[in-house]
This record gives C-alpha cells, structure tokens and sequence, in this order.
C-alpha cells in the first residue's frame, strides 16, 4: 500500500505562492527602475508602487545553516521574502524604504558583501570542481573564491565600463557559462587517457566510448581478443569525454592539468550580437589553494579591459574593435599555436582572410 | 577532525568563504568533515577523488539524483556515498523564509546540510546524501510541494529571468511560461527517453538574464514589434543630467545621448536634435541598448511576444553553439499551445532521428535546416540567418518543381 501514497510529478511550487504582496500587486506593470548605489535597486509601479531590492553575494555553495541565517534576515527586514539570481547572488526583497538603512548594517555586521548591479563584476558563475565531481581538471570554489577575493573592490563598485561576467567550468564539458563570458576559466586536461584494458570490457560500451571522441582517435584494440580500445595519442586533445563514457579511461595528471582563460564572450544583445568567448591563455598551473598566476593574469587582463575599453563597450566588444592582435599586445599575454583554431571546418572561419590587421 | 591547512587559507578575504561556511557543519554532520578532509587531500594532489559515474535515483524517475561515490572510502567514510538531489527551483527563484527553512528541515534530516543555491540549470542542489535516504528525502519534499529536478537524456528543469515580477522590459510572462513547460513535460523531466538532455530557458527579453541563447536547447526570448515607448521629458532629464545613465549603474555622471545612445545604436535608427530623441522603428533590431542606458525614458513596445530560437550547447561533441532563430515572433499567452506544439514536433523529430548523445541543435546541422523546418512544417524565413550561403550546392527536391509547375517563382521581374 505504501506505493499507492507516494507523490510524484507535482513539478515545483507555483512561484505565486512565494512572491511578496507588492509583487503580486504589481506584476507585470513596473514602469521603470534605478540603481541607488552599488548593489541596490529600486523598481517603480505604474501604481507608484516602489520595491528595493538589496543585492548580496553568495559563494552558491552554502549550508543549511547559512540558508537559515539568510531567512531571519529575511523575516527582519522583508517580511520574509527573497530570490536568488540566475548568477547565484540572492535579493533581499524590501518594501518599506527606512528599512534599507538597518538592513545595510545588519549585512555589514555578518559581513556580507552587497553589490555585484550595473558596471560592477558580479558573481562568478561556476561549477563542482574537487567537492563532487569526477572528471574536473581544476577545483572551483577555491579558484572562485580567490579570484573574487583579488577583484573584490569590482563587486561593489560601479567602476568599469561595463559589466563583466567572470565564469569557471572545472572541464571543458563547459556546464555554467564559460563558453559566453567576458572572462572564463576553464579546466583543462593535458595528457591523453590511459586505457585500463583489464576493466574496460567489464566497465564501458566500447561502441559509445569510441563515438565520444571528437577527433575519431579511438578505435577498437587490434587484438580482437582483448575487447578494449586504443587510443591514436597525436590525434587526442584531452578533452576527457571518452572518460565521462568510459571509466576505465582515466586522463588525470596533476602537474599537466590545469587552467585555460577565454575572454570576449557575452550573451545579451545590446549593441553587438550574443558571442562566444575565445582562447586568451591556453595553460595555467593548478596551484592550489589560491592559484596566484590563474587571479593575476586574470586581473591584468580586467585592467588593461578597464583602462582601454570605451564607454559601454562590454570586453568582446573592445577587442573586436582594437583588433585580437593588439588585444595580446596589450595584456602582454604570449601569443601561441596552440591559440590557432584547428577544429574542423569552424577552423577556417577564424583565420584572417584580409589585409586588415596592425602591426 | 581531518587537518586542512591548504582549505584554512581559503578563510581569509572580503568574499563569503565557502570553508568558513563549511566547517559550521562540523558539530552536527561528520560527513562535512570528511568532505573538507577529501577536499584537502585534492588540493594537495591536485586531482579529483570521486568514482566515476554512479546510478541512483528514486522509484519511477531515472532522472535527478547524481549518484556520487568517494574513491577513498575507507580513509573519508562518510563520503562513501555522497550523492546530490536536484530539487525543481520555483519560476525566477522565488522563496519565502518559510520555504527555504522547511527546505533546510529536510536536508538537515536526510542529508549532509550542505546546498548549492542554485545549479547553472536552476535547480535547488542538495549536495551529498546516502543511497537509502533518497526515496524518504524526496517523499518528504513532495509532502511540501517540491519535487525533483531533471538529469540524464530527459528534459532538464526549465528556468528563467525574473521577468515581469520585477522588471518593465520583460515582454511576456517568463515565470508563467516556465512553470507551465515544467508541468506540461513532467514525465520527459522525470524519466529520461530523448536521445541527450534537453534544455528550455526563458528570458523575457533580449538582454537575455538566464542566458538562454547559450545554455538552452529551446530560447524562448522576449521581443516586441512595434514602437519603442519613449517619454520625451525623461530624454531631457537625461540630456541635462539630472538622470544617470543605466539608472546610476554606470562610472559616468552624466549621458551623452548622441554618442552613448544614437551613435552606438548598431542599426544607426536613431537620432536627437538636442531635446527630441527620434527612433525610425521599422529598422530597429531591438538590442536593448537604448532602453538599458535610458530606463526611466524609454520602453519596449506594447505588441509583445517571443523569438524562439533552438540549438544550443557545450562543445561536445561538435563544439559549441548558439541557439538561432526559427521564429521570429510568436504570441506567449497561456497555456501556449503555440509553444507545445512546436516544442512538441522538435521532441518527436529529434527522438525519431536523434543519435545516442546527439543534442538538437548538432541533429539539425548533420540533416539541415531545411528538413528540420519541414518536418516542423515552419517557413523558410530571413531572419533564421546571418548571411546567406556563399557555396553553390544547394539540394532541390521534387516538392519544388512541382511548387514551381504550380506557380511558384524564385524570382521578381518588377
């Protein structure tokens, strides 16, 4: 009988049951919005209806005991309602003004950061890394958390000329949004797999771990009797997916793993079209806990962005305009084979076909 | 207590840190302790120290537990399973206190008390439980009205911006409509029978806020066609700088609308004589830019919907895409049967052709876009593309000659 009691396909909640009264007052008939100051939002009703919103950054990563401080906040100064942001900040939901005052305090004495609206660097959207999942080249947290820590003065302050999205994807599985970033670290491996021929058979589809590979450079092992897969070495690139099919195909190397950055990516439409961020650095140790060389390139690179862009000119778009030569030049970044596309027919589309380039 | 003085230094700096957080947990969760002591052995090594894969889940889905297994059972045994329930997020993470604290209940109860608030799909991550603690843990969720996430080659949770609960551009009802797709597609979301996974994400207009373009397979993005709404004083208040541009988001005190408006604009529909800002609408693209320097004086249009656009993803296997346009503008009113049957059709196609593995947007490159729309029974359409092709090998099919036989032209001779 007890299977007859379970639930199941309810879906979510309906978010109705969740939106404060002024919300549900207004929904749908907000005329316009300001940012006061970093960090805090106020929307107006067409009913004159006024809602601030206090911006407040997360390590997204938190426990329950966190979640519960998070809610009596909530409950003092919000009436108990808050969101979360699609990268991962939450809102504190305010609808009575004099209340913005004691709720800054309240944030300031637990020591969480309010900021990350307008021309600030908001939050870095990541991924699992070394706390859960199996087939990452770098942490996340930890990178996170120390570049966030390093760019700090950016989270809270309007100060660049746009706004800049940082993201961490901890392999080239890409999950998150490391392929359309300003700025993206990405999780590289370096060394192609080593087969495990004695657990293969028992372990993997050897049709589906040879249908993984991008570059067709794993076959079947030649000694029909073995049932396992050989890998074409100069044909690998690393990039693991063979493993996510096959574990017993593993591609770890502590010292030759590490952290590519792309650069230049965006999502939103404003001026130029959504685009892909492209490789900036190719390899950076991993080095544990604070990846100096990961923070500092990264900060050079926000710098120089910051020093040459325009007026409203996200990082995509002040490359596209100084040209990807000066871009290297100017954040003094090597310039290497391994930055020239070599994938296919996508390859040929990023080569210069004109004389249009500087010196 | 395991000793962490590589994680220890990640306690110190202005960014919450997630070891201060963690190490809270100690006194009451022992597997928090193993976590940060198998954490610090990774950052000592430098390499991940979960098995592979893992397959769990719940009686009647197979999808929404990733099943999670330490590789150092023995030294770490409270990892020896650690496995993370995804729980469906409600539309534009919306909560009350109460909500999240009858959340936390649960966890604390059947789980390691540690969350990610959210997962880049949307979803509510409970990270870290025993294989036996799964079904209880999900029947006490479903007893408070949530239910679990998406994972594996299913449809995974839909999310989106939050919309018109608090924002004047949003151009149709993005929490509406994803909670909609999310009940309509509960069996798909639940128990996995596409090819490869399947994302929807809902932006409710083109500044895209949950970046549907690039992590979605479905984009369903806000647009409006008519005029932008723009009230001439507030243009002034700009022009005198008694508005802040980007409503005071930005380093600069004051706007110059010629050359931070008109001049930017990438369709140059725009100008301003001083005091009148003028927009030639019929070539506007619909960018946002204006709108999103000059909040407080210019608005989308009245005759709202959506561009649905379809593709996207990662770069496995063929490298990554965007999603592209293959309507330029539907309605998006309840309960969007325009949006079913279109979704409905790109499902029954793709499980028809689909490789193991393939997503959407690659299955629609490796047969064409043509065969794709035609199954769709969509018009070929020119905002679908860039450019047109440059290469000369374009297939013809009989259907055309017999269009042709019919009466149909390729050509004008006006």
């Amino acid at each position: 009988m007890a299977e007859a009691e379970r639930i199941t396909d309810i879906g979510p909640p309906h978010y109705s049951k969740f939106l404060p009264p002024i919300i549900k007052e207004n929904y749908g008939k907000w005329v316009s919005h300001e940012i006061l100051e970093p960090g805090v939002l106020k929307h107006v009703a067409e009913s004159g209806a006024e809602l601030y919103s206090v911006r407040v950054a997360s390590p997204r990563i938190i426990t329950t005991i966190r979640a519960r401080e998070i809610c009596d906040v909530a409950d003092k100064f919000c009436d108990g309602y808050l969101r979360f942001t699609s990268r991962h900040n939450f809102e504190l939901l305010v609808t009575d003004k004099a209340k913005l005052a004691p709720l800054k305090e309240e944030l300031a004495k637990r020591g969480w950061p309010i900021g990350g609206t307008g021309h600030s660097l908001t939050n870095i959207v990541h991924t699992q890394g070394w706390i859960h999942c199996h087939t990452p080249a770098i942490d996340a947290s930890g990178i996170v958390k120390s570049v966030m820590d390093d760019l700090f003065e950016y989270f809270g302050t309007h100060q660049l000329p746009a706004q800049v999205r940082i993201s961490l994807a901890c392999c080239l599985n890409m999950c998150g949004a490391v392929h359309c970033s300003d700025i993206a670290i990405c999780g590289v491996h370096r060394t192609p797999p080593k087969v495990m021929h004695d657990k293969l058979r028992h372990l993997c589809e050897i049709p589906t771990t040879i249908a993984s590979c991008p570059t067709g450079a794993i076959r079947p092992h030649p000694d029909k009797t073995l049932k396992s897969v050989i890998v074409n070495e100069e044909r690998c690139m690393y990039c693991g997916n063979c493993y996510t099919m096959c574990p017993a195909m593993p591609c770890f190397d502590p010292e030759k793993g590490g952290v590519a950055l792309l650069v230049g990516g965006k999502v939103s439409n404003a001026k130029s079209p959504p685009m892909f961020s492209r490789l900036a650095v190719p390899w950076i140790p991993n080095n544990p806990p604070r990846w100096p060389e990961v923070v500092s390139t990264i900060r050079k690179i926000l710098i120089k962005y910051a020093e040459g862009a325009n007026k409203y000119e996200r990082v995509a778009e002040w490359i596209e305009r100084i040209g990807w030569e000066k871009f290297f030049e100017v954040c003094d970044i090597p310039f290497t084979f391994q930055h020239i596309d070599d994938y296919k027919f996508q390859a040929y589309d990023t080569y210069r076909t004109s004389m249009h380039f500087k010196f | 207590m395991h000793k962490t003085p590589l994680l220890d230094q990640l306690e110190s700096g202005p960014y919450p840190s997630f070891v201060t957080d963690l190490k809270r947990l100690l006194p009451t969760k022992p597997q928090v302790n193993d976590l940060l002591g198998q954490l610090e052995r990774s950052y000592k090594e430098k390499i991940t120290h979960w098995k592979h894969g893992g397959i769990v889940g719940v009686l009647g889905y197979g999808s929404g537990i990733i099943g999670r297994y330490s590789d150092l059972p023995n030294e770490f045994p409270g990892l020896e399973h650690f496995h993370t329930m995804r729980i469906n997020q409600p539309s534009g993470w919306f909560y009350t206190s109460a909500a999240i604290r009858e959340l936390c209940d649960i966890w604390d109860q059947y789980g390691s008390g540690v969350l990610n608030m959210h997962g880049a799909t949307g979803d509510i991550v409970f990270l870290g439980t025993r294989t036996e603690e799964l079904e209880p843990c999900f029947q006490a969720l479903a007893r408070k009205g949530f239910d679990i996430g998406g994972s594996g080659s299913a449809m995974r949770s839909p999310s989106c911006c939050v919309g018109p609960a608090r924002c004047e551009w949003s151009c149709y009802d993005t929490l509406e409509a994803c909670y909609d797709i999310t009940q309509e597609y509960q069996f798909e979301l639940h128990r996995p029978s596409f090819p490869y996974k399947f994302k929807f994400k809902f932006s409710g207009c083109p500044n895209d806020c949950v970046a549907s373009v690039a992590r979605a397979d479905c984009s369903v993005i806000g647009v409006w066609k008519d005029d932008i709404r723009i009230d001439q004083s507030a243009v002034k208040a700009y022009a005198g700088g008694e508005l802040k541009p980007r409503g005071g988001g930005s380093p600069y005190a004051k706007l110059d609308i010629q050359a931070d408006v008109v001049e930017l604009c990438p369709t140059g529909c725009m100008s301003f004589d001083g005091s009148t800002l003028k927009i030639d609408n019929r070539n506007c693209n619909h960018c946002m830019h204006c709108i999103n320097l000059m909040p407080q004086a210019l608005r989308p249009g009245t005759e709202t919907g959506a561009t649905l656009l379809i593709g996207s993803h990662a770069p496995i296997l063929e490298g990554a895409q965007m999603s592209w346009v293959i309507v330029p503008f539907m309605e998006m009113e309840p309960p969007y049967d325009n949006l079913k049957e279109i979704a409905g059709n790109i499902m029954e196609w793709w499980a028809e052709n689909g490789k193991n593995r393939e997503r959407v947007g690659e299955l629609i490159l490796r047969l064409g876009m043509r065969n794709f729309l035609e199954a769709l029974g969509l018009p070929p359409v020119p905002q679908s593309i860039k450019i047109p092709r440059a290469n000369p090998f374009f297939f013809w099919k009989d259907a055309d000659f017999e269009a042709e036989a019919a009466g149909k032209k390729y050509y004008t001779t006006k």
